[in-house]
């Protein structure tokens, strides 16, 4: 019903702001955070009923390869699929913390949304995300701020083990090498199994053994974790 | 935003002067003003998404309030209705607040992960402010919403989302500790009328937990949350 609602404005948005005509995009992404790398970012243009991802809602198979391995390649079948356009891997690989790529190109054709993804490293299904953001008619540059979703499909053990395919345990790597070992496994009581918004990694300071093999002074982070400047031509 | 519903506004208004009823309970009305408009109903859906991964939230408490006033203010004393809400999920105070009109409340606890559409009908005369408030039960003394949003702003099918944070009631000392927690992690106290904390609602600064060395604590590493913490969407549908 809500969904119904929401639909009907943007139909009336998009018949009073006809003609609709196709946006060159100029976009940066920055890494807002401290000790977390992106992988490979997913920048996709599409139309106003496609989603990545929604809070509340399960992720789907393509969302979790992406949170938990950082795999995109099924997301951008799907918006490629269903008509959109896509960046696929726009910083040549992960994106360090404090890292920024810019000057990204994006013809969005007569696609109306723009969401963005990439895991969060090392975690075991943070996911930086960007959900079907209107893209305005009117030429402009516009920034705002991302936050980290948990995609709800992996208990956060914070053990560094390798997992990175979907349904395995485990954290694929931890880019810097600053990532412990022997870690006993955080215990996640949580039962959310929906896209939400991360209560962000516990960590401990023992890079020998603990409870985590993330370090608490090092892989912590607060919301927003990336600045996105859109620039409409 | 593009603006295409003025033009339904108007005739919104239209209907409501042809719609022809009548409000009794006039007859003390002293004022010179002109004779009211025959009120109608104007109908809104507030849809309640909860973020956290493990803090379940009190039933949702919907209020309608008069313009210009807030249940809360960051920097001052919470009320006793608010207090009573942070430390216990219990929202019921909150309709003898001042210039509290109708106070709606969610069916029950909001789960995390669980979305709730709360519907409310308001008479056009009535339509104001409106605040939307709840707890985060596995916390002392947290809670999360909005306050004041002039309602006023909505045409027919539009609608405003609001990504909001936690705060702290500041009334409650956030000890974590067996027994002063009333949600699931620990089925302790709910309010208690001491204030042994600021006294000065604040933005929350997160629940520090057992598993990162708050050796009192009841709470796991799960409980922690970071902002936002619900997803609220007001649609007018009427």
């Amino acid at each position: 019903m809500k969904l119904n609602q929401i639909t009907k404005m943007l139909i009336l948005g998009s018949v009073v702001s006809l003609p609709v005509t196709a946006a060159e995009l100029e976009i940066s992404v920055t890494n807002l955070t401290h000790g977390n790398h992106f992988t490979p970012l997913l920048i996709a243009a599409h139309d106003m009923d496609s989603h990545l991802f929604q809070a509340g809602e399960m992720a789907t198979p393509a969302l979790q390869k992406m949170a938990e391995g950082g795999d995109i390649g099924d997301l951008d079948a799907a918006v490629t699929g269903a008509g959109g356009v896509t960046v696929v891997n726009p910083a040549g690989g992960l994106l360090a913390p404090s890292g920024k790529v810019d000057s990204i190109m994006l013809d969005t054709g007569d696609m109306t949304h723009l969401s963005i993804t990439a895991m969060v490293l090392p975690t075991n299904d943070a996911f930086v995300g960007l959900n079907a953001w209107k893209i305005p008619a009117e030429a402009g540059s516009y920034t705002f701020t991302l936050n980290a979703y948990d995609a709800g499909t992996e208990a956060n053990d914070e053990i560094v083990n390798g997992g990175g395919m979907s349904g395995v345990p485990g954290i694929p790597a931890a880019p810097s090498g600053d990532g412990g070992m022997n870690a006993t496994g955080v215990m996640d009581m949580s039962s959310n199994d929906k896209v939400h918004i991360h209560p962000g990694v516990l960590g401990d300071t023992d890079l020998q053994g603990g409870m985590s093999d993330l370090d608490s002074r090092v892989h912590r982070w607060l919301n927003p974790v990336a600045r996105v400047t859109v620039v409409v031509k | 935003m593009n603006n295409p519903n003025k033009y339904l506004r108007y005739s919104a208004l239209a209907f409501i002067t042809s719609g022809a009823l009548i409000l009794g309970g006039c007859s003390d009305n002293n004022n010179d003003s002109p004779a009211p408009i025959a009120p109608s109903m104007q109908s809104y859906t507030v849809a309640v998404t909860n973020l956290t991964a493990n803090q379940p939230m009190s039933p949702i408490a919907v209020v309608n309030h008069q313009v210009d006033t807030v249940l809360w203010t960051s920097g001052e004393s919470a009320s006793l209705a608010l207090e009573t809400l942070a430390e216990s999920g219990d929202a019921s105070g909150l309709s003898d607040e001042v210039a509290v009109t109708e106070l709606t409340n969610g069916a029950g606890i909001l789960l995390p992960g669980a979305t709730e559409s709360i519907a409310i009908s308001l008479n056009s005369e009535e339509i104001a402010d409106l605040s939307v408030v709840t707890m985060l039960v596995n916390t002392n003394d947290a809670f999360a919403g909005f306050t004041g949003y002039d309602l006023t702003n909505l045409t027919v099918d539009e609608s405003m989302t609001f990504r909001v944070i936690a705060y702290d009631a500041g009334t409650e000392a956030n000890s974590e500790a067996k027994g002063t927690i009333p949600g699931p992690a620990d089925s302790g106290e709910g309010f208690n009328a001491a204030r042994d904390d600021s006294n000065l609602v604040h933005a929350h600064s997160g629940v520090i937990s057992h598993d990162d060395g708050l050796a009192d604590s009841v709470l796991t590493a799960s409980h922690r949350f970071d902002n936002p913490v619900l997803l609220i969407t007001v649609s007018r549908t009427e």
